[in-house]
């Protein structure tokens, strides 16, 4: 028998390519080519890291024949993927937040050649965060100055605990900074606590009621003693109580749909005005002067936002009023906001497209030169209105995830895929190239949602014949021209 | 390749040349004694200028700020922008253009070498993404490192030689140029809301002073041997009455200097050359300023000259551009690095009605036509603090004819012409001094060996301008001197024809040049040196680097330090 010597490395400082919060610390143990060990990560990112060639992997370019997805080699697969957007008039190009920055700068180059309309994921998430940056502007920092510096941390409409699981650990209250120290010591010992009372209080009931109270405990009824508490202190302010809200100093339930009633009522107890109602979304006024205080109070004060605010009623008022909180705190003491960005690199696809064009999403390249007027040239309205003739969907999954009437228009034309997945919107399209994971088998450039720009690093080899998006994208492009050129000497 | 241009008036005051009629040669992207002249492309030049390329010494074009300055102002960019060509990418302006659209406009003027002035190490990978992607133009970018932790805390315990082997390392990992300092110690500050409000404040928790900070890096600059000096935004930026405090910072290194060699420059120095005790009172400190530079060797200042326009005010100075905003209304944006720096956006329109503004416009030529040697004040307006850079011909009319001055002199605020110092200076520039301005001295200032000049060896970045020094008056025809400066005739880089009448000829990449600075004992990445970088920043070691594989023209110079 043969004694097969297994090659092991180890693979330090790897960044994360799940979630915006771009962990840079991972640990990867490669045997054989593959990834057998995470550490540092958390379980989005170990279940990434580890299986990201087990599920759903496509592995050979395919073009829809008769009606049906057929294996075809790579370059047939390019050519068809040119044509497409050759012949098309108003093409569209959207997903670019889950691959690299650099497979983006092609992007937008192929998007110009053809006139299309290029767009990104923030047109579903934090577009009306940068709609409203663009009208209000925005006070903020990287995540090492709320690390060093705030003793106020405040999470609104997010749940950083369950979407990005290290980023309080790593970034927020239970970091050790320069002039802050970690809570962590303080939750441990309140977690404890909490979980001890809720085995007594369960077990009074078992023996002596054996039925739910009639009256649920209110905790939001009474301040909790956290708040008088020395250091770093964390609310969460939010629809119902998440994971995050339960390890914070203090919840604050707001009723749904009205995040914005309750940010205009800090807005004004922050300017010293008066409220004279009993209560604001479901809040009870004291309470909320008694967190507004914290806010003035504290010596630097974080607010990070998620699509709780983004998406629920009100979206542009809610963070235009988000922002101008913060800006008017900025009057008394030192406050920044940050939205929690989710792809690991929505922001890096904002940065390329702003640099290259201007503006940061839906940018309509029809007349030549970059145009942006979200709700016009944004896809899901392109596709609303039923204008595009063909679409190119980079590493994302709309037909999963916009509105129907938009993903029945994306299907009903031609439509290329770029993913390392056989995601939904792969099965109904009319070519598909698969990509390699990038981050895992190709390198790159992602942009944390604070904007510091992390390599990204190619730990093992692709599978066989699978390129990296940005490779993919460049041979689409100079298939283009080639085209191009040929039906111009054609036409002359 | 080989190319001839013919029959110029030369510009080249590094080598002494004063609009002498000659022909200039290149092979291979240098200038060349002689090339044969039946097979090289030829240009004839006869009744135009050919000056070297441009230089400029501080223009905010790329990274973070400027990108989130081009993100809040899509209001900025509607009415202006270039549609792609054939040969070109498509883009949009004005303030904060896009990065094609701004190496295009620059090459339209004939400039070849911009100087990006500051960078937040922590994100130098994104302004080094950017400068790949500003096309025509070599450019070089200055690392921010007045408020940078280890700085700070090295100048305090005295430890100079330490402090230099790190920002040695820092020059060469962030692929920087040159050490800049903005309001030092005030950015620290600012990250906790406060600031500093003279070169003697403690800079809180750190025990430092700002004076104690340029002292040190201006040493340290002079270990390292760096190209250029310390690269100087002042504390009280755009404060009434802080000329006292620009004083106060040239003065500080006046024993540091060695000869005639400068050993600080004061960027957009008109931002700090505010008399008056505030806004109703304010006036004019240049004539104090240029004095002390007139009888100091040992400064160079940029002008920072103020258009009336609507424009993006950015810079690293967070608590000055949160002051702009309060006193606006207009909207802000901040943005503090961990560690480093900080920086902050405001949009801002410059009125000539407005007193305020007028005198800063006033301002600024009074420090250009004050300061006597061209080699020591160079045109900038802090694009886009002052203004877009494609106002530089207008400065340039400006600078050389006194009815330009009057005419606009008359347009502005009545109170703020009355205070002008401009109506009693004659002094109108000559094209060599503009060449001195707006090139040569500041590739001198840079330590540019084969930028601004013309001699065998340089690089072949040339621009030809469609004037004829012999026939035009500047001080009567500036509107003709304008125009010549607005569209170059040729823009030459590397010895190939790029621009052509205002018409992009060829989209080139132009390189990025960066400093390899070699120390003796280089600071050494120990376990303990990894721990201290995870406790400052929320980044591993391994990542923190630009790597040169971000650099798609990397051009090194290798400097040997004195430690
Ligand atoms: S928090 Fe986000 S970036 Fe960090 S390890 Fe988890 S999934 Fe990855
Ligand atoms: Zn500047």
């Amino acid at each position: 028998m043969g004694y097969v010597k297994r090659k092991m490395t180890i693979v330090k400082a790897v960044t994360c390519p799940v979630c915006g919060s771009l962990c840079d610390d991972i640990e990867l143990t490669i045997e054989n080519g593959r990834i057998v060990k995470v550490k540092n990560g958390c379980a989005m990112c170990e279940s990434k890291f580890l299986s990201h060639n087990s599920e759903h992997r496509v592995l050979k370019p395919l073009i829809r024949k008769n009606g049906k997805l057929v294996e075809v080699s790579l370059e047939e697969a390019v050519k068809r993927a040119a044509e497409i957007l050759a012949e098309a008039n108003y093409p569209i190009l959207y997903g670019w937040s889950s691959t690299s920055c650099e497979a983006t700068r092609v992007g937008l180059e192929l998007a110009e050649e053809v006139g299309g309309v290029i767009d990104n994921t923030a047109v579903v998430c934090h577009g009306p965060s940068i709609l409203s940056i663009q009208d209000i502007g925005i006070s903020s920092c990287t995540l090492g100055q709320i690390r060093h510096r705030a003793d106020l941390v405040v999470y609104w409409g997010s749940n950083p605990w369950s979407a990005h699981p290290r980023h309080i650990e790593r970034y927020t209250a239970f970091s050790e900074g320069r002039f802050q120290r970690s809570a962590w010591k303080g939750y441990l010992t309140k977690i404890k606590a909490s979980i001890a009372k809720k085995k007594i209080e369960s077990a009074l009931r078992r023996v002596f009621f054996r039925r739910k109270p009639s009256v649920p405990p209110q905790p939001r009824m009474e301040l909790p003693p956290a708040m008088f508490k020395e250091g770093r202190k964390l609310i969460v302010i939010d629809v119902r109580k998440t994971k995050s809200a339960e390890i914070a100093d203090y919840f604050m339930q707001v009723e749904p749909n009205k995040d914005y009633e309750l940010l205009q009522a800090f807005r004004a107890l922050i300017r010293d005005q008066e409220i004279d109602v009993d209560e604001v979304a479901g809040v009870p006024v004291g309470y909320l002067e008694e967190v507004a205080d914290l806010m003035i109070r504290c010596g630097f004060g974080i607010l990070f936002f998620g699509v709780g605010l983004t998406m629920s009623k009100g979206k542009l008022r809610n963070i235009d009023a988000a922002l101008s909180l913060v800006r008017d705190l900025n009057m008394r003491t030192k406050f920044v906001i940050m939205p929690m960005r989710g792809h690991f690199n929505v922001a890096g696809a904002n940065t390329v497209f702003t640099w290259q064009t201007g503006y940061p999403y839906a940018v309509d390249f029809s007349l030549g030169y970059p145009r942006y007027n979200p709700g016009e040239t944004s896809v899901t309205d392109v596709l609303l209105r039923g204008e595009s003739e063909a679409s190119l969907i980079v590493a994302s999954d709309p037909v999963a995830n916009f509105p129907r009437k938009a993903a029945e228009h994306l299907v009903k034309n031609p439509l290329i895929v770029i993913d390392p997945h056989m995601s939904v919107t792969a099965q109904m399209a009319d070519v598909v190239i698969p990509s390699a994971f990038v981050g895992i088998e190709a390198s790159g450039t992602a942009y944390r949602m604070d904007h510091v720009p992390l390599p990204l690093k190619k730990v093992v080899d692709p599978p066989k014949g699978v390129l990296p998006d940005e490779e993919i994208l460049r041979r689409i492009l100079s298939e283009v021209r080639k085209l191009k050129r040929k039906m111009l000497v054609e036409a002359a | 390749m080989e190319l001839l241009i013919k029959n110029g008036f030369v510009y080249d005051p590094i080598n002494g040349v004063n609009g002498e009629k000659m022909d200039i040669a290149t092979r291979d992207g240098k200038i060349v004694e002689n090339v044969n002249e039946s097979k090289a492309l030829k240009i004839d030049a006869s009744g135009m200028m050919v000056m070297p390329g441009g230089v400029d010494i501080h223009c905010h074009i790329a990274g973070s700020e400027v990108n989130t300055g081009r993100l809040l102002r899509p209001e900025d960019h509607f009415r202006d922008f270039e549609r792609k060509t054939p040969k070109t990418r498509s883009g949009v302006g004005y303030s904060v253009p896009s990065t094609f659209t701004t190496g295009y406009r620059y090459a339209r003027m004939g400039y070849t070498t911009i100087m990006n002035p500051s960078m937040p190490p922590l994100e130098a990978k994104h302004t080094h993404e950017e400068l790949n992607d500003t096309p025509m133009l070599d450019k070089a970018t200055y690392p921010l490192l007045g408020d940078w932790w280890f700085v700070l805390e090295y100048l305090k315990d005295g430890k100079i030689e330490e402090c230099a082997r790190y920002v040695a390392w820092m020059m060469t990992t962030t692929k920087g140029y040159a050490i800049k300092i903005v309001n030092p110690g005030g950015l620290e500050a600012w990250g906790s809301g406060r600031n500093v409000s003279s070169i003697d404040d403690q800079v809180p928790y750190f025990g430092t002073t700002s004076r104690e900070i340029i002292r040190g890096l201006c040493k340290v600059n002079k270990l390292l041997n760096l190209p250029h000096t310390i690269h100087v935004h002042t504390n009280n930026l755009g404060k009434p009455g802080n000329y006292l405090t620009a004083l106060d910072t040239m003065k500080c290194v006046e024993d540091l200097a060695s000869g005639d060699k400068p050993a600080i420059h004061i960027t957009h120095c008109q931002f700090c050359a505010f008399k008056g005790s505030d806004w109703r009172t304010i006036k004019s400190g240049a004539e104090e300023i240029a004095k002390y530079v007139n009888n100091h060797s040992h400064v160079t200042l940029d002008t920072g000259q103020v258009i009336f326009t609507d424009t993006t005010t950015m810079t690293a100075d967070g608590p000055f551009q949160y002051g702009l905003h309060e006193l606006s209304g207009n909207k802000w944006v901040n943005h503090d690095v961990e560690t480093e720096t900080s920086s902050g956006i405001v949009p801002f329109r410059y009125r000539r009605k407005s007193y305020v503004h007028a005198i800063q416009w006033s301002t600024g030529l009074e420090l250009a036509l004050l300061v006597r040697d061209p080699w020591k004040i160079f045109m900038t307006t802090d694009h886009p603090n002052g203004g877009p850079f494609i106002y530089y011909p207008r400065i340039i009319a400006w600078f050389m004819s006194r009815k330009a001055r009057e005419t606009t002199l008359k347009k502005i605020n009545p109170r703020a012409e009355s205070r002008s110092l401009l109506p009693s200076t004659d002094r109108e520039l000559s094209f060599y001094e503009i060449a001195i301005m707006t090139r040569a001295g500041q590739a001198n200032a840079l330590g540019l060996k084969d930028k601004g000049h013309l001699g065998t060896g340089a690089d072949a970045d040339i621009a030809v301008y469609n004037i004829n020094p012999e026939t035009t008056d500047p001080s009567k025809k500036y509107r003709t001197v304008r125009r010549a400066f607005e569209n170059a005739a040729y823009t030459i880089k590397g010895g190939k024809i790029v621009a052509k009448n205002g018409e992009i000829l060829r989209h080139v990449k132009g390189a990025t040049m960066w400093l390899d600075v070699q120390v003796s004992e280089p600071i050494k990445i120990t376990e303990e040196m990894k721990r201290r970088f995870r406790e400052y920043w929320t980044v591993e070691y391994e990542n923190y680097p630009v790597t040169e594989n971000y650099l798609e023209v990397s051009h090194p110079t290798t400097i040997k330090a004195d430690v």
